[in-house]
């Protein structure tokens, strides 16, 4: 039975020194055949797994991860969660996303730290304004809040922004999304595997999978670093390395891998209040319930799984941040990580079938799949579990780079994610 | 970041190149005559791969020509650089 968190449990467990907390999943070996697979433990895997548990009635499933759950791309991202996107389609999905989000800490009981301080995108030329106010506009026939801000709003919003005329990439006006905002990315991933683990779910730590067996076009289960697991589906939620198990497969995705990298400064009094993205200078940033600033780059244009990436990718973007906020010139960096990010030509996801009956991917996510992650467990489990896509995914399927039904992101809406 | 031995100026730092991604993905011969499905693969499926990958880099802000590289991807570490239209090294 799961003890549940609440302020009377933390009254009980300081009088005992925090020694006797329960676990919150426990470590288990493998069994032998599973009724799914979710291949990935981050927070997509995760929520898939929580997802077909409690919705669809699947809790013989497993997940297997090749690390510790939430250390790969759930633990390097900079926490960012907003819905404004373009087209019809991402916007029904990111929204879905961000209204999961608005309950999440009750429904898991487990604290996500979700806050709505609102993300402004701010426009540094003509046609950053143009295409800022579209955006806008479509937001709104969708349902989803966003105001245009002019230049006078946005200081008053955001008050540390140099809002000088004269400054290389002036700021000429933003968006303002305050149903957007942040949540702690470990509390995601532990939130749900603790709600996973108490329906059933065996998460499987430091187990790396190693090939796909088939039986024909079927799938039959999976080799693993802990042996041989027989399964009829398996849903493969791994971001930067949705191509190697695809190859695993005999199957060829759409997707290039590169470095991301975010950095955070040393710790310092609430200083920005909000999240402030910049497309056309690439650099956002936003401030930690710590005090760090969280600083997002850019990715690197090569392939590559080293999780490191370039410095002048990192130079390039504290250039824009000392621009856009003179405030912080003295700040000193204090770490600074990459993680690989599976890119799609038309940077939208794929939650899709594949020719291979029982074999599902969930990649694709590029550089913004952290803001997705709850509505991309529970669309995914839908997926697998009715082996059809919910209608809010059926746009993200693999077949739309044959018919050419792209849902194209990176072009029209220049949106760094 | 690492260094690149491009095949017409020598030695030259990382970031004044840029990676054109997978090599040798051949230009259908009939367009015409190719299928959807062709047509995805031709434009948009990779290898991706982890490890060692054949790609094309262009020295941008160099010479500005086009060449092949064979790089692990897994470290960055370069295995060979050779000129467009030569023969891949084996592997």
């Amino acid at each position: 039975m799961r003890n549940k968190y609440s302020v009377f449990s933390l009254i009980k467990n300081a009088l005992s020194y925090h020694e006797n907390w329960q676990r919150a999943w426990k470590d288990p070996t493998p069994k032998k055949e599973y009724d799914a697979v979710i291949v990935g433990g981050g927070g997509h895997g995760l929520a898939t797994a929580y997802y077909l548990a409690k919705k669809h009635n699947m809790n013989n499933i497993a997940v297997v991860e090749k690390g510790w759950i939430g250390g790969g791309n759930t633990g390097r991202n900079t926490t960012i969660i907003r819905s404004n996107y373009l087209w019809d389609a991402s916007a029904g999905l990111y929204d879905h996303a961000l209204k999961i989000w608005e309950g999440l800490s009750q429904e898991l009981n487990y604290n996500v730290m979700f806050s709505q301080r609102g993300v402004m995108n701010l426009a540094h030329n003509l046609q950053d304004v143009r295409d800022l106010k579209r955006r806008t506009h479509a937001n709104r026939l969708n349902g989803i809040d966003a105001v245009y801000l002019s230049t006078e709003e946005v200081k008053k919003f955001c008050p540390i922004i140099n809002t000088s005329p004269d400054i290389r990439y002036p700021v000429l006006g933003g968006t303002l999304q305050r149903r957007a905002g942040t949540a702690r990315h470990d509390a995601v991933a532990w939130g749900y595997a603790r709600g996973a683990d108490a329906m059933g779910v065996d998460i499987i730590q430091n187990c790396e999978v190693k090939g796909i067996k088939r039986n024909g076009d079927s799938v039959e289960g999976i080799e693993t670093t802990k042996g041989f697991i027989k399964t009829k589906k398996v849903g493969v939620v791994a971001a930067g390395h949705s191509s190697v198990i695809a190859n695993m497969a005999g199957l060829r995705l759409p997707l290039e891998s590169k470095p991301l990298q975010a950095l955070v400064s040393e710790p310092v009094k609430p200083i920005i209040d909000t999240v402030v993205m910049s497309n056309a200078v690439h650099a956002y940033v936003s401030q930690s319930d710590k005090g760090e600033l969280v600083i997002g780059a850019g990715t690197d244009d090569y392939v590559s799984y080293t999780q490191k990436g370039s410095h002048q990718i990192v130079e390039g973007t504290l250039n824009a941040i000392l621009e856009l906020y003179p405030i912080f010139s003295r700040m000193r960096m204090l770490r600074q990580w990459g993680g690989i990010v599976d890119i799609c030509p038309d940077a939208s996801p794929i939650l899709s079938k594949t020719s291979i009956k029982g074999l599902y991917f969930n990649c694709g996510w590029g550089t913004g799949g952290f803001k997705a992650t709850p509505g991309s467990g529970d669309l995914f489990a839908h997926t697998i579990a009715n082996d059809e896509p919910h209608e809010l995914n059926a746009a993200f399927n693999l077949n739309r780079f044959v018919s050419g039904d792209l849902v194209d992101e990176h072009g029209a809406a220049a949106v760094a994610h | 970041m690492f260094l690149i031995n491009c095949p017409y100026c020598g030695e030259r730092d990382q970031q004044e190149f840029k990676a054109g991604g997978e090599a040798h993905i051949e230009r259908p011969k009939q367009p015409t005559e190719l299928s959807d499905d062709e047509w995805a693969e031709y434009l948009f499926m990779r290898k991706n791969t982890k490890g060692v990958q054949f790609e094309r880099w262009n020295h941008a802000h160099g010479c500005r020509k086009w060449f092949n590289m064979v790089r692990d991807t897994s470290n960055d570490e370069i295995k060979a650089i050779y000129k467009m239209g030569e023969k891949p090294p084996a592997q």
